[in-house]
């Protein structure tokens, strides 16, 4: 029997405002406990939300960018529970009308793309933190977190294996830290997860029953996470019982779901317009203004860098993963002047070697796009070769100022002087007569032992060119 | 459409709002009128009336981004019935 899976992701993503959506205390992670909830974010009465205009701004600007209609009316409601993280016993929500609707994000999986379907994406405000460790048979409650900005983002069904929705999940991580309205960060939970999952037989028109699996908070875990899912339902549809419409939990360290709340359970979260908010105002000039401030998008730059710069399509995509790499990679081309495709690879292949290795991010790198431009030069120049290069750029990296400084430091500037080549050349064949001979003899492969001998002799510093040049005319006599 | 005193509990249920036994009845009776004149409304032809979801027609005031709260724990905290480490305490909650 072949079976096929249907997954949708729900995603949170936290916006990176400075204040509440709702208030104005700080969002800034990791203060001190309650130190950063206010009289709104605590509930007291007679406390009124009034919205940000900047989580207003970020979700339009959300919006543009998955090419959705944008509601010009969008309204809050209030969805209803009961629990202590949420003090007022509501959250404030999009329900019936989302400012964000329908969108598509195309994902790249295997060389083949595909368009997945965006539902909606709406505001809402997050909740509180509970910590369940003992305080004398207590649960603490840390407010900070209450009310601030969050935008769901929910995708249709439309992804069918567990590495698609990562493929989805990425794309959309990238596209959000891209246009500036979150930071992404997922060990602090800025970025978050659900996914639904149900399985079908192949060709069944009809969805399975799905499971929710929730908060999610890291790319490897959501891959784990559905392909267990999947897995169970088959083996419960197979053995001849049935898939339970339920809320379920990832256990990271034992790798497997289980059943939080089944669905007759679920809540009921009996939403209503808020009444203390009248509908979001989004006119045809606030949007036009949010669109003049949309950045070249991922899949646009990287399609550019192809074109423009003659990339292929594995490093424009390296060059296109953060926009803080983009950037730095066009200031390289445009300071050096020099072939873009040489910069490319010292920028994907040499340089970010170091950066995984290092575990850093591009904003973080010790060398500078002014200093790689820099190093491109000196290879464009016939300074150093690139062996050479290798070798400053190592220097670079660990903080020894920049290209010129180390190659004077070092004295690794290439020796082109044809004179001092010959001489080292001279010294090299007299010291391998033997070698010389069979050379002569007709044994051509010794060409590579020769100048090995003459770069050693010169410490790597002999332009190579030059090298083979005059090697070959002096072996032959 | 009507309310049952069952519906009407679990509907206090959610809200957590206590009531009794006779106090059902009389709720699913006046809840049950009300459902009534939202049925008539519903049955009026709404084709081309724009959705309301506010009665006023302004729209959402927005304010800037910007932080105006300072800290106030220690005030907020005062009248907390419990408090440790900076945290708010409740009866234990597990899920």
């Amino acid at each position: 029997m072949e079976w096929e899976s249907v997954i949708g992701l729900e995603i949170h993503a936290q916006l990176s405002t400075r204040s509440k959506a709702f208030s104005g205390a700080a969002t800034r992670y990791g203060a001190e406990p309650n130190t950063q909830a206010c009289a709104v974010d605590i509930a007291l009465p007679g406390v009124l939300p009034v919205f940000n205009e900047q989580a207003a701004r970020m979700a339009v600007k959300f919006g543009l960018a998955i090419g959705a209609q944008i509601n010009h009316r969008s309204v809050f409601a209030r969805k209803n529970y009961f629990y202590p993280d949420l003090p007022k016993g509501y959250q404030i929500s999009q329900y019936e009308i989302p400012v964000v609707a329908k969108g598509s994000l195309t994902i790249e999986l295997d060389g083949h793309e595909r368009l997945i379907g965006i539902t909606r994406a709406h505001l809402e405000e997050d909740a509180g933190k509970s910590l369940h460790e003992d305080f004398h048979g207590m649960t603490g409650i840390d407010l900070n977190r209450a009310g601030t900005p969050l935008l769901e983002i929910v995708s249709e069904p439309d992804l069918r294996s567990a590495k698609e929705a990562v493929a989805y999940m990425k794309k959309l991580h990238q596209l959000v830290v891209y246009l500036g309205i979150c930071d992404g960060n997922m060990q602090e939970g800025s970025f978050r997860c659900d996914a639904n999952v149900s399985v079908r037989r192949k060709g069944d028109p009809k969805f399975g029953t799905r499971a929710e699996i929730k908060n999610v908070n890291s790319f490897r875990f959501v891959e784990k996470a559905i392909e267990f899912e999947i897995e169970r339902q088959i083996d419960l549809i197979e053995s001849g019982k049935s898939v339970v419409q339920e809320t379920r939990l990832y256990d990271a360290d034992k790798d497997q779901t289980r059943s939080m709340r089944s669905k007759e359970e679920a809540m009921d979260y009996r939403y209503f317009p808020d009444p203390d908010l009248p509908p979001l105002v989004v006119d045809e000039a606030f949007v036009r203004e949010v669109q003049a401030t949309l950045p070249e998008l991922p899949d646009a730059r990287r399609a550019r860098f192809m074109s423009q710069y003659g990339l292929n399509r594995y490093d424009a995509g390296v060059l296109t993963s953060s926009r803080e790499m983009a950037e730095y990679y066009e200031t390289a081309v445009r300071e050096s002047k020099g072939d873009p495709k040489i910069v490319a690879n010292w920028i994907a292949v040499e340089l970010s070697g170091y950066l995984n290795l290092d575990n850093k991010d591009i904003a973080e790198s010790p060398v500078s796009a002014k200093m790689i431009a820099g190093l491109v030069q000196r290879i464009a120049d016939n300074t150093i070769s690139g062996k050479i290069a290798k070798e400053v750029l190592e220097a670079m990296w660990a903080g020894e100022g920049d290209a010129d400084a180390v190659i004077a430091k070092k004295g690794l500037k290439q020796i082109t002087d044809t004179g001092a080549i010959e001489k080292a050349i001279d010294e090299v064949i007299a010291k391998n007569t033997a070698q010389l001979e069979q050379y002569r003899a007709g044994k051509e492969a010794l060409f590579g032992f020769f100048v090995g001998q003459v770069m050693k002799a010169t410490r790597g510093k002999a332009n190579p060119q030059q090298v083979n040049e005059l090697l070959k005319k002096k072996l032959a006599g | 459409m009507s309310l049952d005193r069952d519906q009407v509990r679990k509907i206090a249920h959610l809200a957590r709002l206590e009531i009794s036994e006779a106090e059902s009845s009389a709720y699913a009776e006046s809840l049950s009128r009300i459902l009534g004149l939202i049925e008539q409304m519903n049955a009026v032809d709404t084709t081309g009336v724009e959705p309301m979801a506010h009665p006023n027609d302004a729209g959402l005031r927005l304010r800037a981004d910007a932080v105006s709260e300072a800290d106030q724990r220690e005030r907020f905290q005062a009248v907390a019935p419990a408090t440790e480490a900076g945290l708010y305490l409740v009866p234990k909650v597990i899920e």
